[in-house]
This record gives C-alpha cells, structure tokens and sequence, in this order.
C-alpha cells in the first residue's frame, strides 16, 4: 500500500516528541482556559492559577472534568475566550429545547480544524482528482462543514448536496462521477434500496469509497456496505465539542481510527470511578483540545463508550487508533445520524394541554432508515369531538417536536389510559431497531 | 338541541366492542352511530337513547368523549325529500361539519343529523318548509309512539 500523508512530520511524530509537544500545548490550553470565567474559577478552586502548575503530562490528573451540563450552564459565553471580534465562527447544538450549548471557533481555529480534516482525507486514499459529494447536514451541524472546508483545502471537486432528497443524490452521482461521499451509513444503505427505482444500477456510478460516521454501525454493516457498492468504506468519529469531524478517522489498514494525538489528549476512563483505563478496556472518551483558542476545553467527558487498541498501526502514524463507539453511558439517541434526547421530547409533550403527561418514543426501521414514532394520550378533560381540531393536534405536535428535535417524528394519539405505565420509572423509549 | 356523544377510540380490535360492553351494562339504547375515521384513530358518534348518563359513564371509564349539539331533522320517507331538505340548507348557506342519516320508520320516517359549524338559526325556516325539527326529547319520542 502507498501511504500518504497531509502532515508527514506531526503524523508520524515519535512518542517523545508527541509527548513534550502536548505537554506545551496543555499549558497554552490551560493559559487560555484561565480567561474564560467557567474555568477561571474551576481551576483555581483545583489549585491551578495559571499555566506553570502544569508541569507534567500528569498533572492533567489535578484538573476537574468539564460536562455536557457544564457547557449548558455556560451558555452564551462562560467558555469563550477571546473577544467576540476575533470569532468567525458559532456553532450551535440542534434543536429549541433545554438549553443549547455552543462552541465558538477563531480564523485559526477553523484553519486547525479543516487540516486535521485534510489528514483524514489524506489517510483514506484520496486526493485531488477524487469528486466528493457531502450527504451530511450543512448548517449548525458540524458534520457537513467539517468535511466540506477539509475537502476543499485537499483540493478535491466538492458537491455540497446535503442531506436528503435521495433521486436528486443518485443523478448527481451519475451526472458528475461522484468517486467519495460522506453519509451515514443508513442513508447509504437507503440510497442503494432506491437506486432501482430511480432508474440506475450500481454499474452506472462510478463510487470508489464512502467515509461513514454520525451514528453507530458495526464491521458487518461496513462489509455490507462495501460489498452493495464495491467501495471501501472508512469510519469517521466526531464530535462537535470537538469541532466536529476530524477528531478520529481511520486510515487504509481500517483498523481502529487515528485520534489526533498533537490535536486532543486522549484519556478512556470508568465511568462510574473516572480512573483511567488502560488499552483494549472499553470506557468514556476524555478530549482535552490542544491547539482551540476561542472555546478551549478541558478533560471533557464525551459520554461515548470505546476503547483504544494496543499496538502500532502498519501505516506508522504514531497516534493511538480508536474502536467504533460501543455505547453512551447516557440516554441520548441516534436517529439518522441526529443526536436526541428523551428529555427534548418529553418538554414538548409537557407543554401541550390536550395530551396527558404519558408518552412513549418508539423507534423502529423503516427500510434501512431510522423512523421516529412519539406516542402520546389524549387528555379527556380537553377533548371537544372535534376531528378538525385532533388532526390540528397531530399536526402541532409534529411541528413542536420537528423544531425540538430536528427530525420528523410520526406523531400517534392513543385513547387515556392506553399506553403502558410501569412501576417506577417508566420506560419511555422503545427502540426496536436491529442495530446496524 | 339534541346532542350526540363523541368518543376518541384507536383503530384497533376491541376498541368498538368496550364501547358497546358499556352501553348495554348501563342499558343505554342506540339509535345510530358512525365512525369518521383517520387511520390510526377515529372519533365514533353516537345517539344515544340518553346522552348525558352515556356520557358520565363513558368518561368514568376513562374514555375522551364530549357532547356536541347537533341539528336533527325528521324527513318524511319518501324519494325527493332529502333532496329537497339539501337544497334549502344549500339555500340558507348553512355550514355542516358532519352528518349521517337512518331511518325510524319505512315509508314514514328518516332522520338527519347535522352537525354545524356554527350554530345557526334555521330551525323557524325548516319547520316553514315543511320539516320537523326534533328538540332533546324528539328521539325518545320515536320510541314511545
């Protein structure tokens, strides 16, 4: 195999090196960190008042862990830490329920982020020649951007679609040879199942590889995908508290995703006692961003679950390889690639006077798509016999939920009484999908 | 006005069959009923012999159901006359939501219930054209002559 890379001399960088030069970049983060008021504050309460309390590696151990509620709490502005002035860029969770969370980035910032992103393209195989159609979300969800501003930068030819619109994606492919996509692995099942229909076969795309993320999948549904399309497909992991993609991908051996070691500090801990797990042990992701300087974050728990492989990789990048994402420790679901919280769901429901407070989110398949079903109970008290006014209901709560959650939910009104209520906790979210 | 019992059931099986269980234990006679139907749900109408006990004790239940005034209209049983009715509602420009028709006597009697958008006042109007409109008690009178 010919390897590539974007950056010879920071992907192959041997451990020593790796390690003085993330140890700088600790003390510039912590630095940074210190002008934001969240961790003005957290820090000095662990005994950090400023950079030179950091004199180790392992002095990452005295700083306290940074959450998703932390973030929550800080919104608008408790973790920036420029000026305003020097952001160009804000993105923002999904969704109008609960509080969002944002995270800000500087010229550079963006400048960093499209590189690593060059790095993964690098890795994979492709270069500038290939044409790249992104079937991922553009606007505040980082994973269209990402890859778009990474693209660009490699100097590949870009086809900014988006998602959705599956007959338009197909003659696209067709029209300008698409040889790269970047989709989740459902929809790219769901596009082979409509490739028929749209009037195409497999023989009339010209598809040589696919990079898949967003949500979890398995190696077999990645060997089916490979076969389908006769393509090699790479997994991709990202979050946007991290910028978004670019944080882990695999490279051409497909065995485990390069983290970018001088980019992030790596940690996998228990989640129950935050000790820190060893490698081949499954726990919770940790980043600590190295190079951010608008939203520096520290320790942050990912609540995704993996584990780091052992061993060097044939490639001789010298950043360890993460497993696919096995787990949360939390409650958040992936449906068609968003992220969803039972929560968002249930403070909609709440606020609607002609449904009961028993609800339940039901998950199944719909061909090789995820499909959303919210289950709610009609409210004796405020049900007037009007059939006008029950399809409004339906309606509205698409539309409430639509907003909420960004994807489109079935909405179903069951009679008072008839869904189920268990003992205790009800178990509110059913997910019969087969996974992936 | 007469009213007609409205109940929010799932389109699924036994959903009609608890309805009617109720009806009989409360001896609750119905005269007619429809079900206007939406696919995974549908509201069933019924009148009833006496609608405020059905009502009580459907909601008592549990079930979602109300009481909606509705404009009922004794036809005599012959071809043309329901023709006849329609062309004046469409006449008077009366609005109706829903409606269903039965009937109580052959070669007598019919019966058509309208639910309106809003109330309007025809009732002078189509008793001088010759149609009877029945008042709460109007129904159970069918059963007692």
């Amino acid at each position: 195999m010919v390897i590539n890379y974007w950056d010879k001399e920071h992907e192959t960088l041997d451990k020593q090196a790796l390690k003085k030069l993330q140890l700088r970049r600790l003390k510039d983060t912590v630095e940074a960190a210190l002008k934001t008021p969240f961790y003005k504050s957290r820090l000095c309460k662990a005994g950090i008042k400023s950079c030179d309390d950091i004199t180790c590696i392992e002095d990452l151990k005295k700083i306290p862990f940074t959450t998703k509620d932390d973030l929550r709490e800080c919104y608008p502005q408790g973790l920036l830490a420029v000026g305003l002035e020097g952001v160009v860029r804000i993105h923002t969770s999904s969704g109008t329920t609960g509080t969002p969370t944002v995270i800000y980035h500087t010229r550079e910032d963006i400048n960093r982020w499209t590189d690593l992103v060059a790095r993964c393209i690098i890795a994979t195989g492709v270069n500038q020649g290939d044409i790249f159609q992104n079937m991922m979300s553009y606007g505040m969800f980082t994973g269209g951007l990402g890859l778009h501003y990474g693209a660009e930068r490699v100097g590949l030819t870009v086809i900014p679609i988006g998602s959705g619109n599956t007959k338009r994606q197909i003659q696209l492919m067709h029209d300008f040879k698409t040889t790269l996509v970047h989709a989740t692995p459902s929809y790219l099942l769901h596009i082979y199942s409509k490739l028929e229909e749209s009037g195409f076969s497999i023989k009339d795309l010209v598809l040589k590889k696919a990079y898949l993320g967003a949500e979890p999948y398995s190696e077999n549904t990645r060997k089916k995908i490979e076969e389908l399309f006769a393509i090699d497909a790479y997994n991709s992991y990202g979050l946007s508290e991290m910028n978004g993609p670019g944080v882990a991908f695999e490279c051409l051996y497909k065995c485990g995703m390069h983290v970018w070691e001088d980019a992030y500090l790596l940690e996998v801990i228990d989640p129950k006692t935050a000790v820190e797990l060893g490698a081949d042990k499954e726990g919770e992701i940790v980043f600590t961003t190295l190079t951010r300087e608008a939203t520096p974050l520290l320790r942050y728990r990912t609540r995704d679950l993996a584990f780091i492989y052992k061993g060097e990789c044939k490639c001789q990048r010298s950043h360890r390889r993460l497993s696919r994402i096995t787990g949360r420790t939390d409650d958040m679901l992936i449906v068609n690639g968003v992220n969803l919280y039972p929560s968002q769901i249930e403070e909609v429901i709440m606020r609607i006077p002609e449904v009961g407070t028993n609800y339940q989110i039901y998950l199944e398949k719909e061909g090789s798509l995820d499909k959303l079903v919210v289950k709610v109970e009609i409210y004796s008290k405020m049900f007037k016999g009007d059939l006008a006014e029950l399809d409004n209901l339906r309606d509205r709560i698409k539309d409430e939920l639509r907003a909420a959650v960004i994807i489109n939910p079935v909405v179903e009104l069951h009679e008072p009484g008839n869904l189920p209520v268990f003992e205790g906790k009800a178990k509110r979210v059913l997910d019969m999908r087969q996974k992936l | 006005m007469p009213k007609q019992l409205s109940i929010f059931l799932e389109n699924k099986p036994g959903r009609l069959e608890s309805v009617t269980e109720i009806l009989s234990k409360s001896g609750i006679n119905v005269i007619a009923f429809t079900i206007q139907d939406r696919g995974d749900f549908g509201l069933m109408k019924l009148l009833v012999s006496k609608p405020d006990q059905a009502y009580l004790t459907l909601a008592d239940k549990g079930f979602a159901c109300a009481l909606k005034e509705v404009l009922l209209i004794s036809i005599k049983d012959k071809p043309g006359n329901l023709h006849k009715l329609t062309e004046l509602l469409l006449k008077r420009k009366v609005n109706i939501v829903d409606a269903h028709g039965f009937v109580v006597a052959p070669d007598q009697e019919g019966i058509c219930c309208l639910e309106l958008k809003q109330a309007q006042d025809i009732k002078g109007f189509l008793t001088k054209e010759g149609f009877r409109v029945l008042d709460e008690e109007g129904l159970a009178e069918i059963y007692d002559h």
